[in-house]
């Protein structure tokens, strides 16, 4: 039996039985990490003695009698989260040495739960991109097609499952950075609520729209991810404190009655026609499993990516001052203090981080702030208001993830507005602060996924979850897997 | 021409909470370098503040003791710059909605009263510290400091002369020292200062070109900054020539003050709302709870300690300097009420100690060297005629040396006065018989030796004789 083809239930059952150890599981994962990732690149840093001395703890910790879902799980972690005596990059060279002094909360708490953690996922730099292109270490391919990319920024997450490479992986999501991803690769990915999750520990890019989540080869497998990770955390003031429901154990509920919306504006010229036949036909799979369908309007919809870039650069500018050459990371020696700065962070930052840090420094700038940020604020509000007032008669709504399948590698790095593009269908759903989830939904004749997109109302992932659920139940695109190298 | 100074101050007092207002790191000053930092104050990666909730409780003492609305709304925000003693590359502030708005403060110049009016009070976190010159080229960063609390009190410019300056400045300290929210220390950095200053053609409606001072470290060093400052620009204007708007710094050595930068290369700090904190809700009971628990503030005070104890306004005005020798006073009074002598002791010797043991470095004085108790008890045995004033000042010296009570003390040395008469008058009898020769000098006219005769005797009494008594007796005896 291959074991990295198992997901997260699967492999849970066969530990609970003792039919496997985790050690069994994590050798097999780290064998193929080894014969794939030469080609895939998903992992900055790949930590197999840590790994399998935490398995052959978990493998006790069970013989003890612990039980629980992730007990034994290898899992991938996206290298903006700190990991404690492991380098975390954050994909970028300025933190190229940087070792963790401290677990992130979400760390911690996937280690309590007894998973495994292999590695840290390539990522662009700071979060910042919709490729991973943009990674200062190396590009991640997409497994489906290497001459693709994998969508980001948490590209590496969701390559890392694509390939098996390990069972599930921790992302983060700005403004669709594990559902784009999650899409390009044919796996499922989850962006909770802003508060679900706790974001201490997480290398800031856009503080208010930050969130972490989890990905993996299926519904049941980010439902079981997530619900170790969620949860009020008194480090980070901006989450909250709501109990978390036990996301698994609802999945199979069903979607009848459910009232889905179907945005109009979510439906737009240039997008790949492939695309949108293969969304159309899951919103008939959903009507056929008991769903009433309706569409419904976003207007302020155009907004949303301007509205993005103002905020998101905004607070970037601040959250990146403090990576400065003076406490740690790189230092580019100087004779005097301004020219250390300016020659740490010209070498340290990629362009597009550079690019941000400017447009953002902008934006807040003195005779700019009303113009820009302030206003962005504004039409952040109206577009929190439209998703309010669709779900005042809808339960989750339903779009697209992406507006098209994995480009290639090149295609778009010269044209940032043309990636820019690749979120208008995420990047609302993170300024209204809503729980979104992609899963696949067919695939195009290339033969790379598509992802479909399925939004709720604030903190009502079980509804988002079980939708999807449903959805995957009903199909057989998250069987189809990666094969080759 | 004639001009007028406009001056407003901009204070920052470090709060005297236990621990930093966004991380449990200490705030105690004084400790190894970075010994107190932890990811938060330290600026890690994804390291997230979380509001310390004692440090609005301090601010919203401030803001009621100063007569400030309490915005039961406000908002953190970033102000951005680069420095190394900042490891965020942002300072948490308040800027747009601050906690406190309006207020004043009542300052006393020249015998005339007068309100400098507060534009806002509100938190921030403090920065760390560089240290140059300690290791060859390179300079150090200290960073126990950083996220220290500190309060921005900023003042209207209704100041008009460094004496008012500097009342503003005092009357301020003494507020939050009886808020016990700020120890007020001006050399350690925890009471600091910056001076607008500007000056107008007087009459003149319009405000001249402000110039910002920094770098004051005393209270006189505030008042010669701004002396100097509004002289220079005075001369400035009356040599015909422009003044421009920037930063000075004062320099203490020399005494001028220094261009440190102008508005063209002032910072643009980029504020904007602090996304890892909530705004700030402060409940109408919040604030109730901690209107209860103000003290007593030092007008108040003072005027209550004239009109209760009759005492004259010099003496309540000292008494009311620190809330701890007030406390102290009103223990002893309580005790026994004598206020008047009460109040001699304690602005005389008592306080005389205190200075000498530098207690009053301390915000409040625990260990007094004699309880007010006791010292009340003293002055009782000096009203009952039971030791005199000149024994009591060995009494009293006594009881800080030993701990003894009066009583204790009076007995075991055998110190009571001597107001028996028969005694003191044998006394006099055997001094006169010794000094014949003075005796006939003193009835030829030469008063001047009445004193020597009061000493002779004194000493004959080892001075417990009873002064009045003593003095009475000795006269009718030589005048006979």
């Amino acid at each position: 039996m291959d074991l990295t083809t198992l997901t997260i239930d699967e492999a849970a059952a066969l530990l609970a039985r003792r039919q496997i150890s985790s050690i069994e599981l994590t050798s097999a994962v780290m064998d193929r990490i080894r014969s794939s990732e030469a080609w895939v690149h998903s992992f900055i840093t790949v930590t197999e003695e840590v790994a399998l001395e935490r398995a052959r703890a978990a493998d006790e910790r069970r013989a003890r009698g612990e039980a629980g879902v992730l007990l034994g799980i290898p899992v991938g972690i996206k290298d903006v989260i700190l990991t404690k005596g492991i380098r975390t990059t954050a994909g970028s060279k300025i933190l190229g040495q940087f070792i963790a002094p401290y677990n992130a909360t979400v760390t911690e708490r996937l280690l309590q739960a007894g998973a495994v953690c292999v590695g840290k996922t390539n990522c662009d730099e700071f979060a910042m991109g919709s490729s991973t292109e943009n990674s200062g270490f190396m590009i991640t391919r997409n497994p489906w097609d290497l001459e693709r990319v994998p969508g980001g920024s948490s590209g590496g997450s969701a390559s890392a499952v694509a390939a098996r490479q390990c069972l599930g992986t921790l992302g983060t999501d700005t403004g669709g950075s594990i559902r784009q991803p999650a899409a390009c690769c044919g796996v499922v990915g989850i962006k909770p609520t802003y508060g679900r999750v706790s974001r201490y520990g997480v290398v800031a890019y856009a503080s208010s729209l930050d969130q972490v989540g989890p990905m993996a080869n299926n519904v049941a497998g980010c439902a079981h991810l997530l619900a170790a990770i969620a949860g009020h955390d008194p480090r980070d003031s901006t989450s909250v404190n709501r109990c978390v429901p036990d996301y698994a154990a609802q999945l199979d509920a069903g979607i009848k009655g459910l009232r889905v919306g179907i945005p109009r504006e979510y439906f737009v010229e240039g997008m790949q026609p492939e695309v949108e036949k293969a969304v159309r036909a899951a919103v008939s799979t959903l009507e056929k499993l008991g769903a009433q369908v309706s569409e419904v309007s976003l207007p302020h919809t155009d907004y949303a990516v301007p509205t993005y870039y103002v905020i998101a650069t905004a607070e970037a500018s601040s959250n990146l001052a403090r990576y400065d050459g003076i406490k740690y990371g790189l230092r580019q020696d100087a004779e005097s203090l301004l020219t250390m700065y300016q020659r740490t962070r010209a070498t340290g930052f990629g362009s597009e981080v550079k690019r941000r840090i400017m447009l953002g420094t902008y934006v807040l700038s003195a005779g700019y702030y009303d113009a820009y940020y302030l206003k962005a604020q504004k039409v952040r509000t109206l577009i929190r208001r439209d998703f309010a007032d669709v779900f005042a008669t809808q339960d989750v709504i339903v779009t697209p993830t992406a507006p098209t399948t994995a480009f290639r590698i090149g295609e778009k790095t010269s044209d940032p507005l043309q990636m820019y593009l690749s979120d208008i269908f995420t990047i609302s759903i993170n300024l209204a602060g809503l729980p979104g989830i992609s899963l696949p939904c067919g695939f195009d004749a290339q033969g790379l996924p598509i992802g479909l997109q399925i939004v709720g109302r604030p903190f009502e992932e079980e509804t988002v979850l079980r939708a999807a659920y449903a959805y995957e139940q009903a199909t057989e695109w998250h069987e189809r897997r990666v094969s080759g190298f | 021409m004639e001009y007028e100074p406009v001056i407003g101050l901009e204070v920052h007092a470090e709060l005297l909470t236990q621990s930093k207002v966004f991380c449990a790191c200490s705030t105690k000053f004084g400790a190894p370098p970075n010994q107190h930092t932890c990811p938060v104050c330290l600026g890690m990666p994804g390291s997230l503040p979380v509001l310390n909730r004692r440090v609005v409780e301090f601010a919203i003492r401030a803001g009621l003791a100063t007569g400030c609305q309490i915005a039961r709304y406000s908002r953190w925000a970033r102000k951005n710059y680069f420095y190394p003693d900042l490891p965020k590359g942002y300072q948490i502030s308040q800027y747009e909605l601050p906690l406190c708005l309006g207020g004043a403060v009542e300052i006393e110049v020249d015998g005339a009263s007068k309100r400098v009016r507060l534009t806002r009070i509100h938190m921030e976190e403090d920065t760390g510290k560089n240290i140059h010159d300690a290791h060859g080229d390179a300079s150090l960063v200290d960073f126990n400091r950083c996220g220290v609390p500190l309060l921005e009190i900023v003042s209207e410019p209704d100041i008009r002369s460094a004496q008012e300056a500097s009342a503003y400045l005092r009357k301020l300290r003494i507020i939050l020292q009886y808020l016990e929210i700020c120890d007020g220390n001006m050399e350690e950095g925890s009471f600091r200062c910056d001076a607008n200053v500007s000056i107008r053609p007087l009459g003149a409606a319009t405000l001249g070109t402000k110039v910002e001072i920094k770098n004051m470290n005393s209270f006189r060093a505030v008042e010669r900054a701004v002396d100097y400052e509004i002289k220079r620009q005075r001369e400035v204007l009356d040599g015909g020539g422009r003044l421009v708007q920037e930063t000075r710094l004062w320099d203490p050595d020399r005494e001028v003050t220094r261009s440190m930068r102008t508005k063209e290369f002032a910072d643009d700090y980029r504020y904007f709302p602090e996304p890892d904190l909530l705004p700030l809700e402060v409940s109408d009971d919040w604030v109730a709870e901690v209107r209860r628990t103000l003290p007593e503030l030092p007008d108040t005070r003072r005027q209550r300690f004239v009109r209760e104890f009759g005492l004259p306004q010099y003496d309540a005005e000292v008494l009311t300097q620190r809330k701890d020798v007030s406390d102290y006073y009103e223990a002893a009074v309580r005790q026994y009420r004598n206020p008047k002598a009460l109040s001699n002791w304690i602005m005389g010797d008592l306080l005389r100690l205190i200075r000498e043991r530098k207690l009053d470095t301390a915000l409040v004085i625990h260990d007094w060297p004699v309880a007010p108790e006791r010292l009340a008890a003293m002055v009782e045995l000096i009203d009952s005629g039971e030791i005199s004033g000149k024994i009591a000042k060995a009494v009293f010296d006594e009881m800080v040396a030993t701990g003894k009570t009066a009583v204790q003390i009076v007995s075991e040395q055998g110190l009571t006065q001597i107001s028996d008469e028969g005694t003191i008058l044998a006394a006099i009898e055997q001094v006169i018989a010794a000094n014949a020769d003075k005796v006939a000098q003193y009835r030829a006219g030469k008063d001047k030796l009445f004193g020597f005769f009061v000493g002779q005797v004194m000493k004959a009494t080892q001075g417990k004789a009873n002064p009045q008594k003593l003095s009475e007796l000795l006269r009718a005896k030589l005048d006979a």
